[in-house]
């Protein structure tokens, strides 16, 4: 040590000011090769690995915004829908129930019309018959009251026309105590 | 004050210590940065986030926040290059077995100082044409009756002392701080080589004082390489923008 402080002592003359050349020369040569290497392959190597992580973060962000564009078109589309399917529904309901409505109706009506009718041919069958039992029956009482008269009176009613008269007569005054008791 | 060569050994003149270092330094930063950057991952390893961590601060930290625009790019592998030639090439004044910072000789640093001074008087040019040197020269809203001092101060000041303080800047820190750390080893062992108990203790002292300037010098080291490239980036700014200063 003692012997480096005194070889620098004796290069005291020597001015620190003034460069060895070839050590200028090594640092010239040394940092050009390190400025091309950094050129040529370090910065372009990570600027390209700049670009391409903003581009993929970028790239990401746009997909996911895109994405998320997508979902709600698709929602609104299913929410629309939806309201559709729903109008439909009540619509279809609604048309049910005035066709049901419509159909009971109709039911109603034919049925009435058809009970009616029942009870109009009911009515004329029992006219009918209440008619074709008083003609037979006012012929058939004709004539027993006639044989009965006939063999109480001894008499021969053989004139038609009085004993449909006298028959007429009774028959009448018959009819008419019936609807003075139904009185 | 040069160590003797290693190539020849021990001959006054030849290929010396600095000359390794400084080949060993370029070797380093260009197999460092080479192997960071060439396996791209878009989620990076270790090795590509150092790499990109150490890119990113001279390329965002200096050169995009001084240079700005949108063509500071063109200058990022200068700035680059500068920014972790001259950090190694100081760091090897804190490894202990090396413990020679390059640029404790003068003459890298004239070197690099005259690469940045040819580069922003260059651009300058390029970007003004020869109406750089007006505008490098003659300050804006002077009043004419001062210009005759002003103008000598300013071709003083930016084209003759730019260069010379840029480079002994770094040269002078690097040098002081060697000197520093072989005058306490110096001091240390010649205490403890004396008879007087009291001075053998007092080489303690003196080791803890060491120490200090131990830690100093590394941020020295660190610091006056960012400095040197912040100056580079602001000198070129300069040059490229001289119509607006």
């Amino acid at each position: 040590m003692k012997q480096l402080i005194i070889s620098a002592a004796s290069e005291a003359g020597s001015n620190p000011l003034v460069p060895n050349i070839w050590e200028m020369f090594v640092v010239l040569v040394g940092f050009a090769v390190l400025l091309y290497i950094v050129t040529k392959y370090v910065v372009p190597m990570f600027e390209k690995n700049f670009a391409e992580r903003a581009e993929a973060i970028e790239g990401g962000i746009a997909k996911a915004e895109k994405a998320q564009a997508e979902a709600t078109a698709a929602l609104e589309e299913y929410k629309q829908q939806l309201t559709d399917a729903r109008t439909e529904a009540n619509r279809i309901r609604e048309e049910a129930r005035a066709e049901g409505a419509q159909i009971l109706a109709d039911l109603k009506d034919k049925a009435a019309a058809e009970s009616a009718r029942i009870t109009a041919q009911a009515h004329a069958q029992i006219e009918s018959e209440r008619q074709a039992a008083v003609v037979s029956l006012r012929a058939e009482v004709g004539t027993l009251a006639t044989t009965l008269a006939n063999r109480i009176v001894g008499e021969a009613l053989t004139d038609d026309a009085r004993s449909a008269r006298v028959v007429d007569r009774f028959l009448a005054d018959l009819e008419n105590q019936s609807a003075g008791a139904a009185k | 004050m040069h160590l003797p060569a290693i190539l020849p050994w021990g001959a006054a003149e030849g290929f010396s210590k600095q000359m390794l270092l400084v080949i060993l330094s370029v070797v380093i930063i260009a197999t460092f940065f080479v192997l960071a950057a060439r396996k791209q991952q878009l989620v990076p390893g270790k090795l590509q986030f150092a790499g990109e961590a150490a890119y990113g601060f001279v390329r965002n930290g200096i050169a995009k926040d001084i240079i700005g625009g949108k063509d500071f790019i063109k200058y990022v592998p200068l700035l680059f290059s500068l920014f972790f030639f001259i950090l190694v090439n100081n760091i090897y004044g804190a490894i202990p077995v090396i413990q020679l910072p390059s640029f404790s000789h003068v003459g890298g640093a004239y070197v690099l100082a005259a690469i940045v001074y040819v580069t922003w008087i260059a651009i300058g040019i390029k970007k003004n044409g020869l109406k750089y040197f007006k505008l490098a020269t003659v300050p804006s809203g002077v009043p004419v009756y001062i210009l005759p001092i002003v103008i000598p101060i300013e071709i003083i000041s930016n084209f003759l002392v730019r260069p010379v303080t840029h480079s002994l800047r770094l040269f002078a820190t690097m040098l002081a701080g060697h000197l520093i750390v072989m005058i306490a080893g110096s001091g240390i062992e010649f205490l403890v080589m004396q008879e007087n108990v009291l001075l053998k203790g007092a080489s303690v002292l003196v080791l803890a004082g060491s120490l200090a300037m131990y830690m100093l010098e590394a941020l020295i080291m660190a610091l006056q390489a960012y400095v040197f490239t912040l100056l580079t980036a602001i000198y070129i700014e300069g040059a490229l923008h001289a119509d607006s200063h």
